[in-house]
C-alpha cells in the first residue's frame, strides 16, 4: 500500500460517492406529508403527480395474490388523479408474515405505500403468531376482495349432496392440507363441525397439490377456491368424477351469511350446518363465522394506516370507483379475478372489521381445538 | 391433430406474432444472463406491455421469455463458474473446467446446440404426448414422488468423489441443511437457532451460488491469472468443435431430453435435480469415465439438453393441471391468468390449438435463442482470457446481487457469505459438493413425499407398480456408479501422493469435527419436536453419524493412501496461490459490512475503487471506467426491472 494508491482510493471514492449522492438527491421524490410545524401539507389533486406507489404483495410472484395486484396495477395507474407509477413489490416469506411485517415497519401515512393481504396474512394474526409484527388495528382499508369455496368430494363414497353427509359420518377421510394454520383451517374445521371423520395430512403446496391428490384417489374430499373451482374441478363434475357438497358462502351487504353468488345452485355452510340440526348461534359457530370471514369474505385487503389522511383515501376511492366503471375493466375482470366485487368506501369498512376483528372467546376455542385435534401448540 | 398442429404453426408464422416471440425471447436472453434473476426478472418487465395484447402474441412473447432463460443462464455457468440458474448446476462441472482449459466456446456452443436440441425434442414429444398426458401425470402418486426422490439420491453415487465416506457425509449434511426450517409435516420450526431468516428454510439460489460459485472466486482470486490459465490453449474456432462434440455424442443428448422432458413433466419433482440426473446419467452410461469433472464435453451436453426439455416437460401440468412444474412455470402461469387465459381440463379439448401454439412457441423460441447465443459464444469467450483482478469485483458484484433477489433481506447475503465459507473448504478437503447440493434440493422433496405416502399408503406404498419400477431404475443407477465417480482433485490427489510430503491434517480435521458437530446438533433438535416434524432429520443424522466418526478415525489415523485424507492446500505446487486463504472471505465480507452500514450501492462504489487500486493496480482512468461503468450497470438494471438493493442502516 503506498501513498499513491491511497490517494486514488480517497479520491476516487469520494468524487463516485458525491456523484452517486447528488443523483440520488435530484430524483428522489418528496413524500413529507407533514409540513416542519407537524400540520399536514394540503393534499391536492395532483398530490399523487411524479410520485411511485409502492403496493406490498407478501407473496411470490404468480400467485394468488399477485395476480390480484398486478390486475389492478394499470388501472390505479390511470385513475389516480395525477398518474402515479405504481409498482408492485413481491416479498414473500413465512407464509406472507415477513413481507406484512415489513410493511408495518416501513410505512407512513402517505398513501405512497399499500399493502394488500390475503386470508393467509390474517389467519397467524388471528392466531396470534408471535411472529407477527403487523396489527389490522393501525390499518383501514381501501379495497376488499372476497373469494368463495366449494367443499367437493369423491363419487365413491356414493353420496350425490350434502344432505346425505350423515352417512358417510364414520368413514374416515384424509384431506390434503397445506398446513395447520393456513387458510386450510377453515375447511378442517368445517368438516369437524359437520361431524366428518377427516384427518389432515400437512406437506401441501398450494391447493392446486390437493387437487391433484383427490384426481389420484388419494384424498376424497377437498376444497378448492371459485375461481380454481369452476376452471378444473367443474370438468370433473361434468364427467362424474367429482360430487359437490357445499360452498363457505358469502357476506352480504349487512355482514349476513348467504349463498355465494358465483354458485348460487348449491347450499352455504350454514344451511347444511342447520340441516343436521345444528342452530347457527353459540361459541361454535361465531367461532366458524369470524375465521370464514377473515380466509373468504375479506379474503384481499388492500390496506393503508388508519392516520392516512381522508384526502389520500378519496383520491384512492375515486379512482376504484372509476376503475370500476372503465369498460376494458368490466370485460376482463371476470376472467383474470371472478365475479366477486372489489368493494371501496363503508362495504369494505364492514368486511375489514368482520374479517380482522375477532373475540378473545373465538380466538381460544380455536387454539383449543388445534391443540387438541392436531396436537398443535400455539 | 395434423391440421391443429399446422394451424397453430401459421399463427406463430404470422409476422406480429413472430415479432413478439423474437422480443420474448431476445428480452430472454438479456435476462438470463444475470444468474439468479430468470424469468420472474423478466416477467415484471414484460408484465406492462402484454396488457391489452392479443392472446397468442402475449402467450408468445412470454413463452420465448420463459424458454430461453436456461439457454442463456449457461454462459456465467460456463465462463465463470457461477450457477446461472437452478436447472444449469451441473454444468458448471465440467463447463467451467473447459473454460480453465481455454475452451469456452467449444463448450458453449456444445451447450447451445444441445439446448437447441433439447427444446426442439421436447416440443415434438409433447406434440403427441399432451392428449394422454392427465391420466400418465396422475399415476404419479406421493408413493412414486417420494420413490423418485429416492431415485434424485442415488445419483450421489457418481458424483460423491474418491471418498465415499466423505460423499455420504457430504449428501447427509445437504440433507440436514436441507430441512431446516419448517417442517412440511406439522410446521414445527427445525435448528433456526432464534434466526427469523431460516423460517422457510434456506433458499436454492444462496446455496447454489455458494457452494459453486464463491470457492471458485475466491480461488481465482488467490492465483491472480486469467480463468483460461496461461499454459492452456487458447481456442479460436472453438465452437465448429463443439458442434462436432454434439454430432458425436447425439445418442446422449437424445437420452437426456428424453429424461428432461419426463422429470419436467412430473409435478413435484421440480426442474432443480432434473440436471444433476441427466449428468449422473451420462457417467453411468460412459465406459471412460476420468475426464469427468475435469471438463469432459459429455458433462456438458447431457445437464444442457436435459434443461431446455425440461421447459417443455413443465408445460404439461402448467396447463392441464394449473400447477406450475417449476419456478419460472409459477410465473407463466400468472402471466396466463393476467392475459385471460386459465389453465385447466379445456388446454386438450376446447382450447387444444391454444396449447399447440404455446408448445411450438417454445421450441422456435429455443431455435432463435440457442442461435443466437451461438453466434455470441466465441467473442463473449473472450472474458476468460481478462486478468481476473479486473473481472473479480464484477463477479462478485453479479453473485451478491442474485443472492439478494433471493428474499431481499440483508441477510441474503451473509447466509452467501457463511456457505461459502463452507464450500470452501469443501473444496478444499475434498468433500463432494454436488452431492452436498444433491441432498439439499430433495431433502424437502423425499420428507414431505414420505410423510403423505405412509399416511396415505403405509406399507402397501411398496407395493405399488410405479414405485417397484422407480426402485429398479433405482438399484440400476446404484449398480452403474459403482465403477466411478467425478472427483474433481483426483489429480492434486495423485501428485499429493507421489511427492509423499508429510500432511498437516489439523485443518481438515477440525472441519470434520465442525460437521460431525452439526450432525449432533441436529440429532438433538430433531429430539425436541413431535414424532412427525423430527422423524426425517433424525433419521439422517443418525445415519450420518458413524461415518462421521469413521471420517474423524481415518484422518486420526493418518493412512496416506486413503482417499480420505485430501488437502488441496498442501497438494498444490508452491506458489500457486498468492494470498491466504482468507483474504477473499475478508474482500466479501467488508463489502457485506458496509452495505449493512451504508447500503449496497455506495458500499460497491468504495469496494470496486479500492479493489482495483489495491489488488488489480489499475491507475485512475482505468479505476473510475470500471467503477463507473459497474455502478451504472447496477441502478439501470435495478431502475428497469424495478429491483431493490440492500439499505444501510446510516444512511
Amino acid at each position: 500500500m503506498n501513498k499513491q494508491q491511497l490517494k486514488q482510493t480517497l479520491l476516487l471514492s469520494l468524487s463516485f460517492l458525491l456523484l452517486y449522492y447528488t443523483v440520488v438527491y435530484v430524483f428522489s421524490e418528496k413524500t413529507d406529508i407533514k409540513n416542519e410545524d407537524g400540520s399536514f401539507v394540503e393534499i391536492g389533486n395532483d398530490y399523487f403527480k411524479n410520485k411511485t406507489i409502492e403496493w406490498i404483495i407478501p407473496f411470490k410472484e404468480g400467485g394468488g395474490g399477485d395476480t390480484w395486484a398486478r390486475f389492478n396495477l394499470p388501472y390505479f395507474t390511470k385513475h389516480l388523479s395525477g398518474n402515479p407509477v405504481v409498482v408492485v413489490n413481491n416479498i414473500p416469506g413465512g407464509g406472507s408474515i415477513k413481507g406484512a411485517n415489513l410493511f408495518a415497519d416501513r410505512v407512513k401515512p402517505d398513501g405512497l405505500m399499500i399493502l394488500g393481504t390475503s386470508g393467509t396474512t390474517q389467519m397467524p394474526y388471528l392466531l396470534d403468531d408471535p411472529r407477527v409484527r403487523y396489527d389490522y388495528k393501525k390499518y383501514k382499508p381501501l379495497m376488499s376482495y372476497p373469494t368463495g369455496g366449494v367443499v367437493y368430494c369423491s363419487p365413491s363414497l356414493g353420496i350425490n349432496s350434502a344432505t346425505d353427509l350423515h352417512k358417510i359420518k364414520d368413514i374416515p377421510l384424509k384431506y390434503a392440507s397445506q398446513g395447520p394454520t393456513s387458510l386450510d383451517i377453515v375447511p378442517m374445521f368445517s368438516f369437524d363441525l359437520l361431524g366428518l371423520n377427516v384427518d389432515a395430512v400437512f406437506g401441501f403446496r398450494g391447493r392446486g397439490a390437493g387437487r391433484l391428490a383427490f384426481e389420484r384417489g388419494e384424498v376424497l374430499i377437498d376444497y378448492q377456491t371459485s375461481s380454481a373451482y369452476i376452471k378444473n374441478v367443474k370438468p370433473l363434475v361434468a364427467m362424474g368424477d367429482a360430487v359437490p357438497l357445499f360452498s363457505f358462502g358469502a357476506l352480504d351487504e349487512n355482514g349476513n351469511l348467504v349463498r355465494d353468488p358465483s354458485f348460487p345452485e348449491l347450499p352455504h355452510f350454514g344451511e347444511v350446518y342447520e340441516q343436521l340440526g345444528y342452530s347457527l348461534e353459540g361459541l361454535k359457530w361465531d367461532t366458524w363465522f369470524a375465521f370464514m370471514s377473515a380466509g373468504f369474505g375479506g379474503m384481499k385487503l388492500l390496506l393503508t394506516p388508519k392516520e392516512t389522511p381522508d384526502e389520500i383515501v378519496s383520491l384512492y376511492r375515486e379512482a376504484i370507483m372509476a376503475m370500476k366503471k372503465d369498460e376494458k375493466y368490466k370485460k376482463e375482470k371476470p376472467v383474470a379475478l371472478g365475479f366477486y366485487e372489489q368493494s371501496v368506501g363503508e362495504k369494505a369498512e364492514k368486511i375489514f372489521n368482520l374479517a380482522t376483528n375477532i373475540k378473545k372467546e373465538e380466538k381460544e376455542y380455536m387454539k383449543n381445538w388445534l391443540r387438541e385435534k392436531y396436537d398443535l401448540n400455539i | 391433430m395434423i391440421d391443429l398442429v399446422l394451424q397453430a404453426f401459421q399463427s406463430l408464422f404470422d409476422p406480429s406474432n413472430f415479432m413478439f416471440l423474437v422480443l420474448g425471447v431476445l428480452l430472454g436472453l438479456v435476462v438470463g444472463v444475470f444468474p439468479g434473476l430468470g424469468g420472474i426478472a423478466g416477467l415484471s418487465l414484460l408484465l406492462p406491455f402484454i396488457y391489452g395484447m392479443d392472446q397468442v402474441a402475449a402467450l408468445a412473447t412470454l413463452v420465448g421469455l420463459v424458454a430461453v432463460i436456461p439457454t442463456s443462464a449457461t454462459f456465467s455457468s460456463i465462463l465463470m463458474g457461477i450457477p446461472g440458474s437452478s436447472s444449469s448446476q451441473a454444468t458448471v462441472l465440467d463447463g467451467f473446467p473447459l473454460s480453465k482449459k481455454g475452451q469456452a466456446s467449444r463448450a458453449l456452443s456444445a451447450s447451445f446446440i444441445s439446448s437447441l436440441f433439447g427444446g426442439l425434442f421436447g416440443a415434438i414429444i409433447l406434440t403427441f404426448f399432451v392428449q394422454i398426458a392427465r391420466p400418465v401425470i396422475l399415476i404419479f402418486g406421493s408413493a412414486e414422488l417420494f420413490m423418485l426422490a429416492i431415485f434424485g439420491l442415488s445419483m450421489v453415487g457418481s458424483l460423491s468423489g474418491k471418498s465415499v465416506v466423505k460423499g455420504v457425509l457430504a449428501c447427509a449434511f445437504g440433507l440436514l441443511i436441507g430441512s431446516i426450517g419448517a417442517a412440511p409435516a406439522t410446521g414445527e420450526f427445525r435448528m433456526i437457532f432464534g434466526i427469523n431468516y431460516l423460517y422457510d428454510g434456506l433458499p436454492l439460489v444462496i446455496i447454489a451460488l455458494s457452494i459453486f460459485a464463491f470457492p471458485e472466486i475466491s480461488e481465482l482470486f488467490r492465483k491472480d491469472r486469467a480463468i483460461a490459465s496461461d499454459e492452456a490453449e487458447f481456442k479460436t474456432n472453438g465452437w465448429l468443435d463443439g458442434v462436432k462434440d454434439f454430432i458425436k455424442h447425439k445418442w446422449l443428448a437424445i437420452r437426456c431430453a428424453g429424461i428432461g422432458t419426463i422429470v419436467g413433466a412430473i409435478p413435484g419433482m421440480g426442474g432443480s435435480v432434473v440436471d444433476w440426473i441427466a449428468y449422473g446419467h451420462a457417467m453411468q452410461t460412459s465406459k471412460d469415465k476420468d475426464h469427468f469433472g475435469k471438463g469432459d464435453i459429455r458433462g456438458v451436453i447431457a445437464p444442457e439438453s436435459a434443461n431446455n426439455a425440461k421447459e417443455g416437460g413443465a408445460l404439461m401440468p402448467t396447463l392441464l393441471f394449473g400447477i406450475p412444474g417449476s419456478g419460472s412455470m409459477a410465473v407463466f402461469l400468472g402471466g396466463m391468468v393476467l392475459i385471460g387465459i386459465e389453465a385447466g381440463p379445456s388446454m386438450v379439448t376446447t382450447d387444444i390449438s391454444l396449447t399447440y401454439s404455446i408448445i411450438w412457441s417454445l421450441a422456435i423460441a429455443n431455435v432463435i435463442g440457442a442461435g443466437l447465443s451461438l453466434f455470441l459464444s466465441e467473442p463473449i469467450s473472450l472474458l476468460t482470457r481478462i486478468r481476473f483482478s479486473l473481472l473479480a469485483p464484477f463477479m462478485i458484484m453479479v453473485i451478491s446481487f442474485a443472492a439478494f433477489q433471493a428474499t431481499k433481506d440483508m441477510t441474503d447475503l451473509w447466509m452467501l457469505l457463511v456457505f461459502g465459507l463452507i464450500g470452501t473448504f469443501m473444496k478444499r478437503f475434498g468433500w463432494s459438493r454436488p452431492a452436498f447440493l444433491i441432498g439439499f434440493v430433495l431433502a424437502a422433496q423425499a420428507e414431505s413425499y414420505l410423510n403423505m405416502s405412509v399416511q396415505f399408503y403405509s406399507w402397501s406404498m411398496f407395493v405399488r407398480p410405479g414405485v417397484i419400477i422407480i426402485m429398479i431404475l433405482t438399484l440400476i443407477s446404484l449398480y452403474f456408479s459403482r465403477k466411478g465417480s467425478v472427483d474433481e482433485n483426483v489429480e492434486l490427489m495423485e501428485k499429493a501422493n507421489i511427492g509423499g510430503k508429510s500432511m498437516n491434517r489439523t485443518p481438515q480435521l477440525i472441519f470434520a469435527i465442525a460437521v460431525l458437530v452439526f450432525i449432533v446438533i441436529a440429532l438433538i433438535d430433531a429430539y425436541k419436536q413431535s414424532f412427525l416434524g423430527g422423524a426425517f432429520p433424525m433419521i439422517i443424522s443418525l445415519l450420518a453419524l458413524p461415518f462421521g466418526i469413521g471420517l474423524i478415525y481415518i484422518l486420526y489415523k493418518n493412512d496416506p493412501k486413503s482417499a480420505s485424507v485430501f488437502d488441496a492446500e498442501q497438494a498444490v505446487d508452491e506458489g500457486t496461490f498468492k494470498s491466504p486463504w482468507y483474504e477473499p472471505m475478508l474482500w466479501i465480507g467488508g463489502l457485506y459490512a458496509l452495505s449493512g452500514l451504508i447500503g449496497f450501492v455506495p458500499a460497491i462504489i468504495l469496494f470496486f475503487v479500492s479493489f482495483l487500486t489495491f489488488k488489480a493496480k489499475t491507475l485512475w482512468l482505468k479505476t473510475s471506467l470500471l467503477t463507473g461503468g459497474a455502478v451504472l450497470m447496477l441502478t439501470l438494471f435495478g431502475y428497469f426491472l424495478n429491483l431493490k438493493f440492500p439499505e444501510g442502516i446510516l444512511f
